[in-house]
């Protein structure tokens, strides 16, 4: 809601300067958007009166004008507008004016004619204008007079963003009321006498819908004329509004909207058939609204009908047939009150936000009607004349909103803001919100609430209220205190906080990427899943909820790469949406994607590439922190992302985990990434839930290693190697390494050597060299036996 | 005796004039060896009388040692110049970096969150998360924002389908909360939120941290303390802070919360919009409704939330410019913090 100051204070005028009033509305839950001066600075013009124009002697284009000023005095004025014109009264800036960024009227030679100050057009004094050429004055402009003074331009423009539960306050009535309240001051607006009735025409008004209309006062005005403007005074009001003028009646409505707070519409009776029917839309009706548009209704929306064909989307906007317009000589008034609940969400649903519903959809105070049309009346028919019928009021007494009694306990009261405040000054607060006391007594108060106040309802909405006329930073401030037992914090549950340490440490970075995420990316990591589509996404690739984090991760490496870092560590935490019967599964992961050199660049590091080898270490880590690392096995595996020699699947008992790999080079180059990136994900609930880390004794005892180097075929697996191995040595084998992996010359071309260490210990006493060969003799014929190995000689 | 005189110079030169180790011990052999030519002098001393002989020996025994302590010294020097040398030789520039890997780091939006959730899990908060798809009832009907409610103009929000959303707000974990434990309720929600609104301000996802506490007889007393403490304790500054009356469907009182502009300290900037205040976060008593969709006695139990918009203080504390930024993921950025 924009409103002018001075217009505010033709209701209210607490002696308090602009910026105290801001902070004021500000403090009290009418946040204060912008302020800004109707009129930037400038003095020295006045209302001039062009009294002569004369051809310039030397120039086509220009005219020399005398021009009426201030003090009767007449000055020469050479003048290039092409509306300038005897008789005309114009704003003038005489010699010495400044004019808005500090332009100096001096006077001045053109071309050989002497000029005494200069005749503005409305964008030269900043007040808007589309720089055709002079503002043209109304013609009773008063000659001489200050132009600030004259279009009261000491003015500021507040602009107030009001939450949706104060709609009692998109009116000047509304504020100033509100104004009141906190200054303690009273209101007075402009006298709203009735209008008496001149002539007899009336039409008749049916509420075929009365829970949604259950008040619809109408009136016919006859004779209007249209060919004259609105005022000055009352298109400055509605400019410094946002409003812009279209023609006195439909200015007049809008008038009174900002002024009272109720929406009102102008029908050109001529065009009306029969009486007036509001009633909710037949499904697929259709019509063309004021704004040109053509709408179809749906039957879940209020229209304002005649006997024959929707008028007007009830509360919203009128429709272009029955618009008043230059010729209408007759006019219809209304003013209805509309149930918030029939309008609320409509206008989202046709596209149509306009003053009146915005109003309408948080209440328009239900007892506003009538006066609103007395007021409306008085007002066009000053300016457009005509004569005024008689008021119809339809109305459904049963349907209009009943005055909520609201009842405030001192207990509840004191509870909440933690403060005893005296009852008078309650009382007061109360009474000065327009609530009427209907009993007070020991424990509290009885309240009628207001009509115009849709937000009131229960004890709280008072207790708010009380607080927020009190000052909320007046009120005591508080340590809360609680009792704090200890609780129960699972240690065999391993934070996500430790996981991205570990991460961290091996030199990895967090990012965070959008959750919804370019179908055409994701289409080529998993794509056989539709991934969960929004409604309205933003943007098309922004429009899919992702499948794995590599959505998002992969994008991010990317534009590294393009912005000249070669070598990125990123990984991420978060939510995958996974479509399942019924629903979606959200399971939080943990990913991460690597590309570029091992190390980073540096006069002591290696420069060789990054392998899959190094990211299976970090995966490890992270698999390694929950004391359960030997229920986890990395089985290669086929993933449509992934390159399918390098790619495992991870998994826990069976149960599958996650993957990691290389990503596929064929998805790399469909990704638009220049080098090879490796990828792992895991899900994170497989990762966190692990045991406690058990005392397996320590041993005094010495240990002994046995290395063997063995020949197998390239296609067994070293985790098959070791488990056979593992088995083979018996219970003193107590740690088994594979120190070398090696092929090519010396090695038949489908085999490879295998060096492992093993590690033989018994924790209470000396192994036996009879004992330690004995287990190395099983290894070697086992897996002789069972993977055709060989000793390498 | 001139002899042992003469070998004793002798030797006192060889013992000079040795430039290492080795030739040091040549030395030390030649004169002190076995067979060395101060040992025949004492081999000789048989030929002496049993007068002479103590007297000759001793003289001779007190060169060796003196010679013996002479060689002791020099082998002191020498060694010490070899490690000298050596460690001359080992010297490196510490200046160069070290090896290996650089540690990498968390984004700025999660240490932030992280370092929310300590202030209020140090006094008893716990943390609550909730999905991020969500339903129309824990979005919007639980919280008192039915259908058609102008305040859902506010939320801007994405629609998955007719009933599900990306969630607005983590206030839906409020009500998951509620619904599942009994007061007191002391608990903090950080997540991930997101609104249909992307511009140099917005972006359309962002994180919030919720916090809520149910129990009896809390006040906007307590409210305003905690809300006041911990934006105290974030910034680690004592701003000044306060509560403007706002709405909130969920909250009844309701309050934005501003802090003096960190910028300007109050005097106004292009931040601030000159106001000299920022606003940081927004709260409020919880609203009966709320309570009565979660059944917990309105009567019985009191409880106030707040929510606050993560990336908004980080930029705040950090000086970050561009929200954009956060989600860009470029090293440059993220290396900053």
């Amino acid at each position: 809601m924009k409103f002018s100051e001075s217009w505010l204070r033709e209701w209210v005028s607490p002696s308090i300067d602009t910026a105290e009033l801001v902070a004021q509305l500000t403090m009290a839950g009418l946040e204060v958007d912008a302020v800004e001066a109707v009129a930037p600075a400038f003095d020295g013009v006045v209302v001039g009166e062009i009294s002569a124009v004369d051809p310039h002697p030397n120039a086509d284009k220009l005219r020399v004008c005398q021009v009426t000023g201030a003090a009767g005095e007449t000055a020469q004025v050479v003048c290039g507008a092409p509306n300038a014109r005897q008789g005309l009264k114009v704003p003038f800036a005489t010699v010495g004016a400044t004019l808005p960024g500090d332009m100096k009227i001096r006077k001045a030679r053109l071309r050989d004619v002497e000029s005494f100050g200069m005749l503005c057009g409305q964008d030269e004094i900043g007040l808007g204008g589309d720089g055709s050429g002079l503002w043209e004055l109304p013609s009773d402009a008063p000659t001489g007079a200050d132009l600030r003074d004259y279009l009261s331009l000491n003015d500021q423009l507040i602009e107030v963003d009001l939450t949706p539960n104060r709609g009692d306050c998109l009116s000047i009535r509304g504020l100033a009321r509100e104004v009141g309240v906190l200054n303690t001051v009273a209101v007075a607006g402009p006298s709203l006498d009735p209008v008496s009735a001149t002539v007899d025409d009336h039409l008749l008004t049916a509420l075929d819908a009365p829970a949604a209309c259950p008040r619809y006062a109408g009136r016919v005005i006859r004779d209007v004329n249209l060919a004259a403007p609105s005022p000055l005074w009352l298109q400055e009001k509605l400019r410094r509004s946002g409003i812009r003028s279209i023609d006195p009646v439909v200015d007049v409505t809008n008038y009174v909207m900002l002024e009272l707070g109720q929406p009102m519409h102008a029908f050109d009776l001529a065009t009306l058939d029969g009486g007036i029917r509001v009633r909710m839309a037949e499904q697929g009706e259709s019509l063309e609204l004021l704004d040109g548009s053509k709408t179809t209704l749906n039957d879940d929306t209020l229209v304002i009908a005649d006997h024959q064909k929707p008028l007007a989307i009830a509360g919203i906007m009128g429709g272009k047939l029955s618009a008043v317009t230059a010729d209408t000589r007759d006019i219809f008034l209304e003013s209805a009150y509309f149930d918030p609940l029939s309008i609320a969400g409509r206008p989202r649903n046709y596209g149509l936000h306009t003053d009146s519903s915005h109003r309408f959809e948080r209440g328009v105070d239900w007892q506003l009607q009538s006066l609103a049309i007395e007021r409306a009346t008085a007002l066009l028919l000053d300016i457009v004349g005509g004569q005024a019928g008689p008021i119809t009021v339809a109305e459904s007494a049963a349907h209009l909103p009943r005055s909520a009694e609201v009842r405030l306990t001192r207990r509840k009261l004191q509870q909440q803001l933690s403060l005893s405040l005296d009852a008078e000054l309650v009382s007061g607060m109360l009474q000065r919100l327009g609530l009427e006391i209907l009993a007070e007594d020991e424990d509290g108060w009885r309240c009628r609430v207001p009509s115009w106040r849709f937000d009131i309802a229960i004890e709280v909405d008072l207790i708010e209220e009380v607080a927020r006329i009190y000052g909320y930073n007046r009120l005591p401030t508080a340590t809360i205190s609680a009792s704090l037992p200890i609780e129960v914090c699972r240690e065999t549950r391993t934070g996500l906080p430790l996981l991205r340490q570990q991460l961290v440490a091996r030199g990895y970075r967090e990012a965070i990427t959008y959750c919804f995420v370019d179908p055409d990316v994701q289409k080529h990591l998993l794509p056989e899943i539709e991934g969960v589509a929004l409604a309205n996404p933003i943007a098309s690739d922004m429009s899919v909820m992702r499948t794995t984090l590599w959505s998002g991760l992969l994008p991010a490496i990317r534009r590294n790469l393009n912005r000249q870092q070669s070598r990125v560590r990123i990984f991420e935490s978060g939510l995958s949406f996974m479509p399942e019967a019924g629903g979606v599964k959200q399971e939080s992961m943990i990913a991460g994607a690597v590309t570029g050199t091992r190390l980073p660049e540096r006069w002591s590091n290696p420069r060789d590439l990054v392998d899959f080898f190094d990211i299976k270490s970090d995966v490890e880590a992270l698999l390694k922190q929950n004391h359960v690392f030997d229920q986890y096995r990395f089985v290669p595996a086929a993933h449509p992302a992934l390159h399918p020699g390098q790619c495992a699947a991870i998994e826990r008992n069976g149960e599958p985990v996650g993957y990691i790999g290389l990503l596929h080079p064929r998805v790399q180059k469909l990704l638009d990434i220049s080098q090879p990136v490796y990828v792992f994900e895991l899900a994170l609930g497989a990762v966190v839930e692990g045991e406690l880390p058990a005392f397996r004794g320590v041993s005094r005892f010495p240990e002994v290693r046995r290395d063997l180097a063995v020949i197998v075929d390239r296609d067994l697996s070293a985790s098959t190697l070791c488990e056979t191995i593992r088995e083979a040595a018996g219970r003193y084998l107590v740690d088994l390494k594979i120190f070398d992996v090696y092929q090519g010359k010396g090695v038949e071309i489908n085999r490879k050597s295998i060096a492992v260490g093993l590690t033989f210990r018994e924790s209470s006493r000396t192994l036996t060299e009879e004992e330690i060969t004995a287990a190395v003799d099983r290894v070697v014929s086992t897996i002789k036996e069972q993977h055709s190995a060989s000793l390498r000689g | 005796m001139e002899t042992l005189e003469l070998l004793a110079r002798e030797a006192q030169q060889a013992i000079e004039q040795a430039q290492d180790l080795a030739a040091l011990d040549q030395v030390r052999v030649e004169y002190l060896g076995k067979r060395g030519r101060l040992t025949d002098l004492l081999k000789g001393l048989g030929k002496l009388s049993a007068e002479e002989r103590p007297s000759a020996g001793a003289k001779i025994n007190e060169v060796k040692e003196q010679l013996q302590s002479q060689i002791n010294r020099c082998r002191d020097d020498l060694e010490n110049a070899d490690l000298e040398a050596r460690l001359a030789s080992e010297a490196v520039d510490v200046t160069l970096p070290g090896r290996g890997e650089d540690s990498g780091g968390l984004h700025l939006i999660t240490h932030t969150m992280e370092r929310i959730e300590s202030f209020f899990s140090r006094v008893g908060y716990r943390v609550e998360e909730g999905p991020e798809i969500e339903d129309d009832y824990h979005n919007f009907e639980a919280l008192n924002i039915p259908s058609h409610h102008p305040a859902r103009a506010m939320h801007d929000t994405f629609y998955v389908t007719e009933n599900t959303v990306l969630r607005t707000h983590t206030s839906p974990v409020q009500i998951r909360t509620m619904k599942t434990q009994e007061p007191p309720i002391r608990i903090i929600c950080p997540g991930r939120v997101y609104r249909c609104d992307s511009d140099l301000t917005h972006t359309p996802m962002f994180h919030q941290v919720e916090g809520l506490v149910v129990d009896r007889d809390v006040s906007m007393a307590d409210l305003r303390g905690t809300i006041d403490q911990f934006l105290k304790a974030f910034f680690e500054a004592d701003l000044p802070v306060r509560f403007r009356p706002s709405y909130f469907p969920f909250t009844e009182p309701s309050a934005e919360v501003d802090i003096q502009c960190t910028n300007c300290r109050g005097a106004g900037c292009r931040i601030c919009k000159n106001t000299g205040w920022l606003e940081v976060m927004g709260c409020g008593m919880v609203h009966p409704n709320v309570f009565g969709h979660c059944g917990i006695d309105a009567e019985k139990y009191s409880g106030f939330a707040f929510g606050m918009g993560v990336e908004r203080l980080a930029m705040l504390r950090y000086g970050v410019s561009d929200l954009r930024l956060f989600f860009d993921n470029e090293i440059q950025f993220l290396k900053q913090f």
